[in-house]
């Protein structure tokens, strides 16, 4: 899709991948609300993209919120036009330090399922119809090989991620011919906090800058009419072309 | 007739009053058969306005409490708004105490972080203010969501949410209430649309209130509307023209967008945003739009007397009878009607 000009939607946007993929979009010409729980980090990501001269906006609210996605979009929608990109990077582990799925609280499986794949539900539901309405968009969700390989301690982000790659799926096969599209990337390991409190002993030298990574992901939403929809693709697919 | 008092769980099956004012004839008919009662090239257009919590607590400086009804917004931080004095949505409107005699500059407190200070107070109608809240940008976006709610309802069960009052395709907050006619079109009825043949378009209409409870504020309603038409609706509905297909409008605030839209512009439809305050009644002359799709509106109210531009009288009041009679609802979340010419073969 052409950046220069759209409106975008990035969840997750306080650090990590998400400030990396919104301050990329921003730079390709894109219009940002950001959107993360209320921080001061948020708030800088913001300010850094407007003193280099970007559009970008601090859309504070928790996307495991039952009422947020109504105040995102809204807000977004308002602040930016009407949303042709929703980019989904928010995600939490569950439990930190990981553990075992039996010793993982309910409340935190539902945690999970409730940031990782209801909100993302929920705020692809209030964009997409509007999307498809106007004839294109794109949805890009963020994912893990936690959700294909079956790793121990994982549990809750794996099996949440798991339904989010299939959620991505289905949405694609319903949105054929309607000119919106949905992929869903895996990023790979990154230097990120979130793999520091999964995997606190990782060499850190051995993973991705999540700059790097976004800038894959940035070439993979140009690109995006070449993926079939609701497809699940490796953002390293997407280096140097 | 009752009103409706929830939303219904499915759409689809909500009933459609089909009203042809050229064979001036009624046919019973679900909210799924609405493809089947369109032809191929017709092309209906709908408001993508989401709908605001426009109905915020807040208390004066001298702790009086009053709502605050979020009617236009007039750029920025900036909005007009209509007070409301104490009491909720429990009462209807009619019956609620007049707020207290309030004057510019003013401020209202709607939460610790959101204050909201008066600009001006109609002379004529005191309760119709322009106020200007402590906040704006993306902060008065999320206070605004924090602590508004939706406008209420007396005839309806329980406390709306705000997604009882979105439409399915709802982009721009722009609506103070909900464009009704567009809640039933579903993703599975724009498909059902699609493969018909019929085409959609869109336009952004910032619906107003419908009611204050206040006659003469109530005559004054609609107040003057902001509207944006894209330029690709205005090619559809050029191409509708040219093919002699019909330009159908779902909701009365599509109807109002289009044809004040063309009224600024000398009968010609052009794209882009405006703000109109075109009231529209029997004697008024549709320059764009063929029919509507709307709720079955009551007798005395501005909804008929648009719908009277569409049909004659004596047939609106024929559908509102068989309606009645057969159990229809009215209101926000209640059955709807399709008024067109041609839904009956000749």
């Amino acid at each position: 899709m052409e950046l220069r000009g759209a409106a975008a939607v990035v969840t997750g946007a306080s650090r990590g991948l998400g400030a990396a993929l919104a301050r990329r979009l921003v730079a390709a010409g894109a219009r940002v609300a950001l959107v993360a729980r209320p921080s001061e980090e948020l708030e800088q990501v913001v300010r850094g993209i407007r003193a280099a001269g970007g559009e970008a906006h601090a859309v504070a609210a928790d996307v495991g919120d039952k009422r947020a996605p109504h105040a995102i979009a809204a807000a977004a929608a308002a602040l930016v036009g009407p949303v042709e990109l929703l980019v989904q990077a928010a995600s939490t582990l569950g439990h930190v330090p990981l553990r075992p799925l039996l010793d993982t609280g309910c409340e935190a499986l539902e945690r999970a399922l409730a940031v990782n794949l209801v909100g993302p539900f929920r705020l692809a539901k209030l964009l997409v119809t509007p999307m498809a309405l106007r004839g294109r968009g794109l949805v890009v969700h963020v994912t893990s090989d936690a959700a294909v390989g079956a790793y121990s301690g994982w549990g809750a982000y794996g099996v949440s991620k798991a339904a989010l790659d299939h959620l991505g799926r289905i949405l694609g096969a319903e949105l054929e011919g309607t000119g919106v599209r949905v992929v869903t990337v895996d990023p790979g390991e990154m230097d990120t906090v979130m793999h520091a409190e999964a995997l606190p002993g990782a060499d850190r030298a051995a993973l991705l800058a999540p700059d790097v990574v976004a800038a894959r992901i940035v070439r993979l939403v140009r690109d995006a009419s070449a993926v079939p929809n609701g497809a699940r693709v490796e953002a390293a697919s997407w280096e140097g072309r | 007739m009752v009103p409706a008092s929830w939303p219904r769980e499915e759409p689809l099956d909500e009933r459609l009053l089909l009203i042809d004012p050229r064979a001036l004839t009624l046919r019973d008919a679900r909210v799924r058969d609405l493809p089947g009662a369109l032809a191929q090239g017709d092309l209906l257009v709908v408001n993508d306005a989401a709908t605001v919590p426009a109905s915020l607590e807040a208390v004066t400086a001298r702790g009086e409490p009053v709502e605050l009804r979020l009617a236009a917004h007039l750029g920025d931080e900036r909005w007009r708004a209509v007070l409301f004095g104490a009491g909720d949505w429990h009462t209807r409107t009619e019956h609620r105490p007049l707020p207290p005699r309030l004057s510019a500059r003013e401020a209202l407190l709607v939460g610790p972080e959101l204050v909201a200070t008066l600009e001006r107070v109609d002379p004529a109608q005191p309760r119709l203010v322009d106020l200007r809240f402590s906040r704006s940008g993306a902060a008065l976006w999320g206070a605004l969501y924090r602590h508004g709610h939706p406008v209420q309802y007396a005839h309806v069960a329980r406390a709306l949410e705000l997604w009882h009052v979105q439409t399915p395709f709802a982009a721009r907050p722009w609506a103070v209430e909900m464009p009704s006619a567009g809640r039933a079109l579903t993703w599975s009825l724009f498909g059902a649309l699609r493969a018909r043949g019929v085409r959609l378009a869109w336009l952004t209409h910032a619906a107003g209130l419908s009611s204050t409870g206040d006659a003469a504020l109530d005559a004054a309603l609609p107040l003057p509307e902001h509207f944006d038409v894209p330029a690709a609706t205005v090619r559809a509905i050029a191409e509708a023209r040219l093919a002699r297909r019909r330009v159908v409008a779902a909701g009365t605030t599509v109807v109002r967008a289009l044809e004040g839209c063309a009224r600024l512009h000398g009968g010609e439809l052009v794209g882009g945003e405006g703000t109109t305050d075109l009231r529209i009644d029997r004697r008024f002359r549709p320059r764009v739009v063929d029919g509507l799709l709307t709720g079955l509106h009551e007798l005395g109210s501005s909804h008929r007397e648009l719908m009277h531009a569409f049909a004659p009288e004596p047939l609106l009041a024929r559908a509102w009878a068989h309606a009645e009679q057969r159990g229809y609802q009215d209101h926000e979340f209640g059955d709807v009607c399709l008024v067109l010419p041609g839904l009956t073969p000749a």
